[in-house]
């Protein structure tokens, strides 16, 4: 690529970001961010809601660990854009249609693994003397469970939220290949359109939003756990 | 997807079997070069850690940085600059998303050696450089293919979403049936892809035990 159509580029890049017809509308930038923002955040919420509880239980009882690795490491090797696209005939068969929900559900299961590993790795790695500690005191299972070990398991817990959110943001990005709205409209429509500038604002905004929600969840993490550093090395989740 | 289109068109498989073929070969491909170049600059870059070790966090800090990029928004920033469905485009993210995978496992891999195991070899008249090829490559192997195989499980996941920038190998399947609306070729490439994870996981398993027989040996003992 010449100096010439770098500059070109630049030129036509700034247009499209001072153009305030980009600003405002259903497909506007802020519509986008808000709408990639809701679609994110509510896969993340109901994966919570559904690994939370299962790896509470897997983790205090020790039972169904088999069943947990195995999603975990189907989880971890399954294509994101492969787990986007093959629940989408059943969908479509469903007559839920294109758009939200064709993307809404692979990306809550998308979210369940590093979140089910993180907590029941967590409570499995709570000391035994001090689960034995609190049966001693005359706490019951479910006490056990929600006051001494989920607590302990909180730093590893918030680890497998920020995997999953981060993978989350990512494939929501690929979203729009199912009519999904979010950033990866830009993306998405900026390759089918060759419209550069469009391609690469969506491209930057969707690393930024995915760097900072990374980074402000990073340090929520070491907020609720000052010593989540010195405690174990919990699932590191993959790119996406 | 149609009424009454079954789930998977066998004869279809049959008589694409060609196509699937080159595509999986393409995946391959595409998996082995972003592996094999990035295992190369993060060798590189940890030898560097090993001699200066300050410069460690500044470089996993950019490894992770790049990492949480969404790899989508890496392809599409590259594609005006490298080109549409060129191979570099793809292959300049897919190796970016390896090295702080394989950075960190070569670095802690070299960590892990004992220091007695370091001092042994130098009272044997090991130099610097005979010290790291003999002694301590071999005993940070299990760790540095425990990367190569996390490495590699997720560069095969981020070969397909290259199919959107026109490359992709098994991508390719997925996608050309997403836009048709045929669900035979999805699951092709669904399927392969997560058969193929498993085998690359599969065979560096089998390539750790070959290169490290004293693991085995030890596990037993």
């Amino acid at each position: 690529m010449g100096r010439g159509t770098l500059q070109e580029l630049m030129d036509a890049l700034i247009a499209w970001i001072t153009d305030p017809a980009h600003w405002t509308g259903s497909d506007g930038i802020p519509v986008r961010l808000i709408e990639h923002l809701q679609l994110s955040g509510a896969s993340v919420l109901v994966a919570l809601l559904i690994a939370l509880p299962l790896g509470a239980y897997i983790g205090h009882t020790g039972r169904l660990t088999l069943v947990a690795v195995t999603i975990a490491n189907i989880g971890r090797a399954m294509p994101t854009l492969a787990l986007l696209v093959i629940f989408l005939p059943f969908i479509l068969r469903a007559g839920l249609g294109l758009g939200f929900w064709p993307t809404f559900l692979p990306l809550v299961l998308l979210g369940i693994p590093p979140i089910l590993v993180n907590t029941y790795v967590g409570i499995g790695e709570v000391d035994a003397d001090v689960r034995e500690a609190a049966r001693g005191v005359g706490m019951t299972e479910a006490q056990i469970l929600r006051r001494v070990e989920l607590p302990l398991a909180v730093p590893a817990i918030s680890a497998g939220i920020r995997t999953a959110s981060v993978q989350v943001i990512a494939t929501a990005t690929l979203g729009a290949l199912v009519a999904s709205g979010g950033l990866g409209r830009y993306i998405i429509d900026g390759i089918a359109l060759q419209d550069n500038p469009r391609l690469i604002v969506g491209a930057v905004l969707v690393a930024l939003f995915a760097v900072g929600v990374d980074r402000i969840l990073g340090f929520v993490e070491t907020r609720v756990a000052p010593r989540a550093a010195m405690t174990s090395q919990v699932a590191q989740g993959g790119a996406a | 997807m149609h009424e009454g289109e079954p789930l998977i068109e066998w004869d279809w498989i049959a008589r694409n079997g060609d196509q699937i073929l080159g595509r999986l070969v393409q995946h391959i491909g595409l998996t082995v070069i972003a592996v094999g170049v990035g295992l190369a600059i993060s060798f590189a870059l940890a030898l560097l850690v090993h001699r200066r070790r300050s410069l460690y966090p500044p470089l996993t800090g950019i490894a992770a940085t790049l990492y949480t990029i969404p790899s989508i928004a890496l392809f599409a920033v590259l594609t005006p600059i490298t080109g549409f469905g060129s191979i570099l485009t793809a292959e300049i993210a897919l190796v970016g998303y390896t090295l702080l995978i394989l950075l960190r496992n070569i670095v802690s891999g070299l960590d892990n050696v004992p220091p007695d195991v370091r001092e042994a070899a130098s009272a044997m008249g090991y130099s610097r450089g005979q010290q790291l090829w003999r002694v301590e490559l071999p005993l940070a192997l299990p760790l540095i293919i425990a990367g190569l195989r996390v490495a590699t499980v997720t560069t095969v996941g981020l070969v397909t979403v290259a199919a959107v920038i026109g490359q992709g190998g098994l991508g390719q399947l997925i996608l050309s049936g997403l836009r048709s609306f045929f669900a035979t070729p999805i699951y092709v490439g669904a399927f392969l892809s997560l058969a193929l994870a498993f085998a690359f996981d599969f065979a560096l398993i089998q390539l750790q035990r070959l290169l490290t027989p004293w693991g085995a040996e030890r596990s037993r003992n």
